[in-house]
């Protein structure tokens, strides 16, 4: 009896249907989030992140439709992120179903904003997620507006000021990584990991199954995050795990 | 049946509610101490900080009505922290009264795991449980908490270990609690829903 070690699918949306692309950039088309969320529920998903990447105000309400029609779907946890900066932005997404908020940009520019959060949905709802680049230093840099702004702010530093301000996970995602299939960031995500209390949910570079034993047994990771390989159905969820089982790693087999 | 879902408004209410509404019955959610007076089947759903509960509780005088219905034998389920507030406590609020329907007080995990404690996790029955019928003993339930209740009361009917043990399912004649979401656990979450609407029928 364990903590099983949680596989999460993301839906990377423009707020309406769910688009993929390497290093943030070159967009495309794939899918429609509800029949992929009705799919990762069945398939044995431990938990469902949704984001909206071009967050811009006038899609609000489109991606809060998006959020509703996805949870309808859902027996599992679901996290939801993108554009949101207020307090009340995060109970529209909330009351639209959601049961985390993911934070990014908007937390850099405002860390205020973490303790708002917390404090009114508690810390085990409120998700800081971190785009992580990796220096010449051996260091990491936070990057924000999906990868392109630069900040001066020490991967490490910030996801630690973040769970004192709060956040009750951290998303780290490897912006060296992300799209290139060539594996999560152990480095990255063992330091991160070891240096905060609360959970760490590994994102960027996923194709296969050996990934993501390595990033649980070598990373310290307590989650891994994938997209475009859950919905290119290269990698399939249920394989996933018992492949993970089979080499001692506490997963959620779903009877 | 119309189940009565009391909202103090906590995030949870609405995928609770939605958990309900697929297993055919009827739901009210509601925060008036006239219609928590009224009802025949509670459920407490909470979820975040714990003063946030037991304020929101007494603001709305949801306190008496709640502890009657209780002692009227009415069907109670508490979830995640409409389980906690049974004790008389938590660390959580320490200065806030719990409703001391059960001794002990709510306590936080020890630090040597990670916390919250987030994300899907096992039991151990120590007793013969109405909720868990029919449900396999190796059933995943998703937990997201870092304050636990104490297991070593006879409500206990399953516990939970992550850092320690805690009760992770109570049944005390017509008052129920569980630690973890069931409206966010699956099938088996589904099931245990659906043994206490039997329970309560």
């Amino acid at each position: 009896m364990s903590l099983a070690h949680r596989i999460i699918p993301c839906l990377d949306t423009d707020g309406v249907r769910v688009v993929k692309g390497v290093h943030f950039e070159g967009l495309r088309d794939a899918g429609d989030p509800v029949a992929l969320a009705a799919r990762y529920n069945a398939e044995g998903a431990d938990e469902l992140v949704v984001l909206d990447i071009a967050a811009s105000r006038d899609n609000r309400p489109t991606f809060l439709e998006t959020i509703r029609r996805v949870a309808e779907q859902l027996a599992i946890p679901l996290s939801a992120g993108g554009g949101i900066r207020s307090l009340e932005d995060a109970r529209g997404v909330v009351r639209a179903g959601a049961d985390k908020v993911t934070v990014n940009t908007s937390a850099v520019e405002r860390p205020e904003l973490i303790n708002e959060l917390s404090r009114e949905f508690g810390a085990q709802a409120v998700v800081l997620a971190i785009d992580a680049k990796r220096k010449t230093t051996g260091r990491w840099e936070v990057r924000v507006r999906g990868g392109r702004g630069e900040t001066a702010l020490d991967a490490q530093t910030w996801a630690q000021r973040g769970v004192e301000m709060g956040a009750g996970e951290i998303l780290l995602t490897s912006m060296d990584r992300d799209g290139t299939q060539s594996g999560f960031d152990i480095e990255l995500t063992s330091t991160i990991s070891r240096a905060v209390s609360v959970p760490v949910i590994a994102s960027g570079g996923a194709k296969v199954a050996q990934h993501f034993l390595d990033v649980f047994h070598e990373g310290a990771a307590d989650a891994a995050l994938a997209a475009s390989i859950f919905h290119d159905n290269t990698q399939s969820i249920r394989e996933l795990k018992t492949f993970l089982q089979q080499n001692s790693i506490a997963v959620r087999l779903p009877c | 049946m119309i189940v009565t879902l009391i909202d103090y408004g906590a995030g949870n209410v609405t995928s609770v509610a939605r958990a309900l509404r697929r297993l055919g019955v009827e739901v009210a959610v509601t925060n008036s101490p006239a219609e928590i007076a009224e009802a025949c089947c509670l459920i407490l759903p909470g979820v975040g900080h714990c003063a946030a509960l037991v304020t929101a509780l007494d603001k709305h005088n949801l306190r008496q009505p709640i502890l009657d219905a209780i002692s009227h034998e009415v069907p109670f389920l508490g979830i995640c922290l409409g389980l906690q507030v049974f004790y008389t406590a938590s660390d959580e609020a320490p200065e806030l009264p719990g409703l001391c329907l059960l001794p002990g007080r709510v306590s936080l995990l020890p630090n040597t795991v990670k916390l919250p404690h987030m994300g899907w996790n096992q039991l151990c029955a120590t007793r013969k449980s109405r909720l868990l019928q029919g449900i396999s003993p190796d059933a995943h339930f998703y937990f997201a908490h870092s304050y636990a209740a104490p297991h070593n009361g006879e409500e206990t009917v399953a516990t939970c270990e992550h850092g320690n043990e805690f009760t992770a399912v109570l049944e005390h004649n017509n008052l129920f609690g569980v630690q973890f979401h069931p409206e966010k656990s699956g099938s088996p979450g589904t099931q245990l829903l659906r043994n206490f609407l039997k329970v309560a029928a």
